[in-house]
């Protein structure tokens, strides 16, 4: 006969046990949850010393404000906000009087410019679950996000790596939902765009597509 | 290649993240794969942001390394006797 394990507790259990004064609780969640957000921070700053500054701000920020987490939004959703939040100061902190970037980073409207058309239309030589095998990959997608603009990695990154709701993703940055979208679909269209030029097959290359006229 | 009657390249990249969120709208989404279907390089485009999202969504976490990891806890703990001892 085995043992029988009592399944894990939730991040929300473990969030009153914290609450209540107990460390190990407290740490649990830490683990669960320290590489999102150093991965996060990484992706953003691309440098080690910040990622990890940025990493231990979230989590003892988090320990600071526990008692006013009301657990609306899922811990993971509340500590990623945490972290979006000190890596844009990081990167603000890193410009020194280049403020410039970080307010449109935040600012809650996106400046009309059109969306880029695509460009480079071709199938991919391998599948992704073939390409994430290789040791390559990794260097071209941190590449390819790191030549993102600040504001639309970011959003990328919550969206569709951290797979929070959009609804969540403009709450956590205060931007309006439209605004999120708009962010979202250049991040996708721009990382798109680099990956295919080196993952495309020239011969599957479709013609300059009828998007391009005038 | 051929223009759709009713929906153009031009206007795919509208409602191109809810197509690929499946959040779009049920009529809307018929026209969108009514276009598709007689637009090839429309659905390339397509394939190619879910195949980016899939390797992007799939990639490895970044791994904290081992000396900061303890260096973290202790400061964790550090903060929380303070906290706690204080109540």
């Amino acid at each position: 006969m085995t043992a029988r394990t009592a399944p894990d507790p939730s991040d929300d259990e473990l969030v009153l046990r914290a609450k209540a004064g107990e460390l190990s609780a407290f740490e649990n969640l830490v683990q669960r949850h320290e590489k999102r957000v150093y991965s996060l921070a990484w992706r953003m700053l691309r440098q080690e010393q910040d990622a990890e500054d940025v990493t231990q701000q979230t989590f003892l920020s988090a320990l600071e404000h526990l008692d006013g987490f009301r657990g609306e939004a899922g811990f993971a959703t509340w500590l990623l906000r945490i972290a979006a939040h000190a890596a844009l100061k990081t990167l603000r902190k890193n410009r020194g009087l280049d403020m410039v970037s970080l307010d449109a980073a935040t600012a809650t409207t996106e400046p009309e410019e059109p969306i880029p058309h695509p460009e480079y239309i071709a199938d991919w030589r391998q599948s992704p679950a073939q390409l994430v095998e290789r040791n390559e990959t990794r260097r071209l997608l941190d590449e390819a996000l790191a030549s993102l603009d600040e504001k639309h990695r970011l959003v990328f990154l919550l969206r569709d790596v951290e797979g929070l709701s959009v609804r969540d993703t403009a709450d956590a940055l205060g931007l309006g939902e439209a605004n999120v979208k708009v962010r979202l679909l250049r991040a996708r269209l721009q990382l798109r765009e680099l990956l295919t030029r080196t993952l495309g097959d020239p011969q599957s290359r479709v013609g300059r597509a009828p998007h391009h006229h005038g | 290649m051929e223009w759709s009657l009713f929906m153009k390249c031009e206007d795919m990249l509208a409602v191109l993240n809810e197509y690929v969120d499946s959040t779009i709208d049920p009529s809307i989404c018929a026209e969108f794969e009514q276009h598709m279907a007689g637009c090839n390089p429309c659905q390339v485009v397509v394939d190619n942001i879910r195949q980016t999202i899939t390797l992007y969504k799939n990639g490895q976490p970044y791994e904290l390394p081992v000396r900061f990891q303890e260096q973290l806890y202790e400061a964790l703990r550090e903060r929380w006797k303070e906290k706690f001892s204080a109540k």
